[in-house]
């Protein structure tokens, strides 16, 4: 990631009038208890007391006895751990980002890198331990499930403990996995040929992180011409105190095949840093098709390090939809390499930095292919000090003739304490495309406000309308649902402090 | 003056220390319009916004009162759900908030009630085609893009719905053509016929005024009311202007 994002364009606004702060925000009416029920922060940040007993944990910091004895832990077959080892010395040898969020913060010598329950992967809801169950119940999984999912995983700290496919789904030949079954099963050859190959550890230190301590996550191959017409979803939680997550999540839609994708992250909050330090590689061949959304409430003491990217072959579309609401410190921009002709990809998301937060998102887009397209369109909310980078990076080479790109950033600042800024690079080797960039940053207006509360409208509701009006292109992307708990997110960030 | 639904009890206001009303009382009462006239900088919205409660105008001096309440200091939402409204002279646009979802939820906030959705979706149907709007402007962004005579036939569709007691129309005319000032007054004949509903109009002209019931004129300069009249002050100043009252 630390490649190509270099350029920088600060549009930081410094004499917008500050925003009107005397008036007590209402909440008291009985309008107002009814729409924030169900918002509370506690939906997401309770945390189970973890019973030593029921949990095997490795010792918090990062050297080779470690590496090798999570991949003891976890029966790797020898060339992941020869992978493993490769990948920690690359750790060592690369330095942190000299760019982006401090990360002083995170220290890796206090870290877990590995928290595995006691418990096997249950194919049957019943069968999973009764805490780990009430956890995903209180989250609305496998509830989601029951209603509109085709497929669930569900990672507790390190490991799935849950993974369930419906039976017309894995009759149709699609495969849903945990990453530790796809390894050593029949697919072991196709995860091999595939793993990390997209996101190389040699990439970025938390990449080489990645490759030495991976556990957990989702394999998912959609063979070819298969349409899956409902989605699957994948459900990451980290319990564990001072630990880190660091699933891997592969993902190949094959010849005109078409998926949709959700993930969903949350932790508890504790007054140490977490890290999570994922990993998602998209395969999107010929014609193929793939939606990754994730509505990701990761709580804020977590240092979100994540790397996604997608490769996409001729004629085929890659759309990512992302929410990103918590974490202490993101650094996040999901990558699609264009490779094939005629190639597309959208990325569609918004960022809500509240008090405590510096988020670090965006997307890069890589256009290889000739008459490939990309289009970007992004919010960031800041809030209560809160500071939101949008920064991207749409590089067309010069074998992408014919090709188009364009990117829309719009920010909204809440209150005159909080910072948006903007760093769009853009990298155009050839005369025959056409790049078009508009950036946005502005205030929540004072008169839009009293517009609003002229129809009767409380002021904290008029507020959480106008944000979630802009950061609407996001939410009418994702399903019904999803919509409304990233709705609800807003309303809880509008009303945390 | 308890009879009466709204009371201005002798209001300066302005923007930060300088007044721009100097102590203006007026009152409406139930089913009553009232005409507003004066010259540019006279002080006409800001009574409106000050009214509404706009918290970006400080009163210095007076009191207002709705229905027999003082409502001074009282925030705009309050208002709204006492029964008043303010159509605005430059509606705002909200992107990402549709128009219907707008009106649905400030009914559901005013009336604390779950709407019946059959039945609010026929009465914006039918209030829209009163208002010549396309049908396709219900799911469109909250004045994104709309003209500026569009704008103001929201904001008109937004008085039927809400049925106030009370309504400031601020300048709703301005900047409309002919059709436009006809469709718009129609709209406002409907709301007075409909909820008997009292009228504070706004205006520097008046077009908008000759299809409309009038019951009362006031004609303001530099913040204050320097005349008081019937319906037949509009032809006066039709004929004189502004001029003779300042």
């Amino acid at each position: 990631m630390s490649d190509q994002i270099t350029n920088s364009e600060k549009n930081k606004i410094t004499d917008a009038p500050a925003m009107r702060q005397d008036t007590p925000i209402d909440i008291s009416g009985e309008q107002d208890r009814i729409l924030l029920e169900g918002t509370q922060r506690d939906l997401y940040d309770f945390k189970d007391e973890e019973r030593e007993e029921d949990f095997y944990r490795i010792e918090a910091g990062l050297t080779e006895e470690i590496v090798r004895e999570i991949s003891r832990e976890k029966h790797d077959p020898d060339w992941m751990l020869e992978f493993r080892l490769k990948s920690l010395k690359l750790y060592e040898q690369i330095e942190v980002p000299d760019w982006g969020p401090p990360i002083d913060g995170l220290n890796m010598d206090r870290i877990a890198t590995y928290v595995r329950p006691k418990t096997d992967m249950a194919g049957s809801w019943d069968d999973v331990p009764e805490d780990i169950k009430n956890a995903f119940d209180k989250l609305g999984i496998p509830q989601a499930e029951r209603e509109s999912l085709a497929g669930v995983g569900a990672q507790y700290d390190s490991e799935l403990v849950y993974h369930n496919v419906r039976e017309d789904v894995a009759a149709s030949g699609v495969v849903y996995t945990d990453m530790e079954s796809a390894l050593t099963g029949e697919y072991e050859q196709m995860v091999k040929d595939h793993f990390m190959k997209l996101v190389p550890p040699t990439d970025h230190k938390f990449a080489a992180l990645h490759g030495a301590v991976w556990s957990g996550g989702s394999f998912v191959y959609v063979p070819k011409g298969v349409k899956v017409e409902i989605p699957l979803q994948s459900y990451f939680r980290l319990n564990a105190k001072g630990a880190g997550q660091f699933e891997h999540t592969l993902i190949i839609v094959d010849e005109g095949a078409d998926l949709h994708f959700i993930e969903g992250c949350s932790a508890p909050k504790y007054n140490v840093a977490n890290l999570h330090a994922g990993c998602v590689e998209l395969y999107v061949r010929k014609n193929a098709r793939l939606r990754y959304s994730t509505i990701e409430n990761w709580s804020k003491n977590m240092y979100n390090l994540n790397t996604k990217r997608a490769i996409v072959e001729e004629g085929g579309v890659i759309e990512w939809v992302s929410g990103s609401f918590g974490s202490h410190e993101s650094y996040l921009y999901p990558t699609s390499v264009l490779k094939g002709d005629g190639s597309h990809a959208e990325f569609t998301g918004v960022t809500f930095a509240g008090k405590g937060q510096n988020l670090d998102t965006g997307a890069k887009m890589i256009h290889i292919g000739r008459n490939t397209s990309s289009f970007i369109d992004t919010k960031s909310i800041s809030k209560g000090g809160g500071i939101s980078t949008y920064r991207s990076s749409v590089e067309i080479r010069k074998s992408a003739e014919g090709s188009r790109a364009s990117v829309n950033c719009g920010s909204l600042m809440l209150d005159s304490e909080s910072r948006s800024d903007t760093v769009p690079a853009i990298d155009v080797r050839t005369d025959k495309a056409d790049v078009g960039h508009e950036a946005k940053i502005g205030r929540i207006s004072d008169d839009a406000v009293f517009y609003l509360m002229s129809r009767g409208i409380s002021e904290a509701e008029a507020r959480a309308m106008i944000v979630s009006g802009f950061a609407s292109p996001v939410s009418k992307e994702l399903p019904l649902e999803y919509a409304a708990e990233m709705n609800n997110l807003i309303k809880m960030e509008m009303e945390g402090g | 003056m308890a009879d009466k639904l709204i009371t201005i009890e002798n209001v300066s206001a302005g923007i930060e220390d300088e007044d721009i009303l100097r102590g203006v009382s007026l009152s409406i009462g139930e089913g009553e319009t009232h005409v507003l006239m004066g010259p540019n900088g006279a002080g006409k919205s800001t009574l409106g916004n000050v009214l509404m409660g706009n918290p970006v105008y400080k009163l210095s001096g007076g009191k207002i009162f709705f229905d027999g309440e003082e409502i001074t200091g009282e925030s705009a939402d309050k208002r709204a759900r006492r029964g008043m409204f303010l159509s605005f002279q430059n509606p705002l646009e909200v992107p990402g908030l549709s128009l219907d979802e707008f009106i649905r939820n400030a009914i559901r906030q005013k009336t604390g009630k779950p709407i019946k959705i059959f039945q609010f979706k026929k009465q914006l149907a039918e209030a829209m085609a009163l208002l010549n709007m396309d049908e396709s402007y219900a799911q469109r962004d909250l004045n994104v893009g709309f003209s500026g005579g569009e704008k103001k036939k929201a904001e008109i569709l937004q008085l039927l719905m809400l049925q106030p007691r009370f309504a400031i129309l601020d300048e709703t005319d301005s900047g409309l053509d002919v059709d436009a000032v006809r469709t718009v007054s129609q709209g406002i004949r409907e709301y007075q016929k409909k909820e008997d509903g009292a009228l504070l109009i706004i205006t520097h002209s008046t077009k908008i005024l000759e299809a409309l019931k009038v019951d009362h004129t006031h004609i303001i300069v530099k913040g204050q009311i320097v005349k008081s009249g019937g319906p037949e002050l509009v032809e006066e100043i039709n004929e004189k202007g502004f001029e003779a009252f300042l």
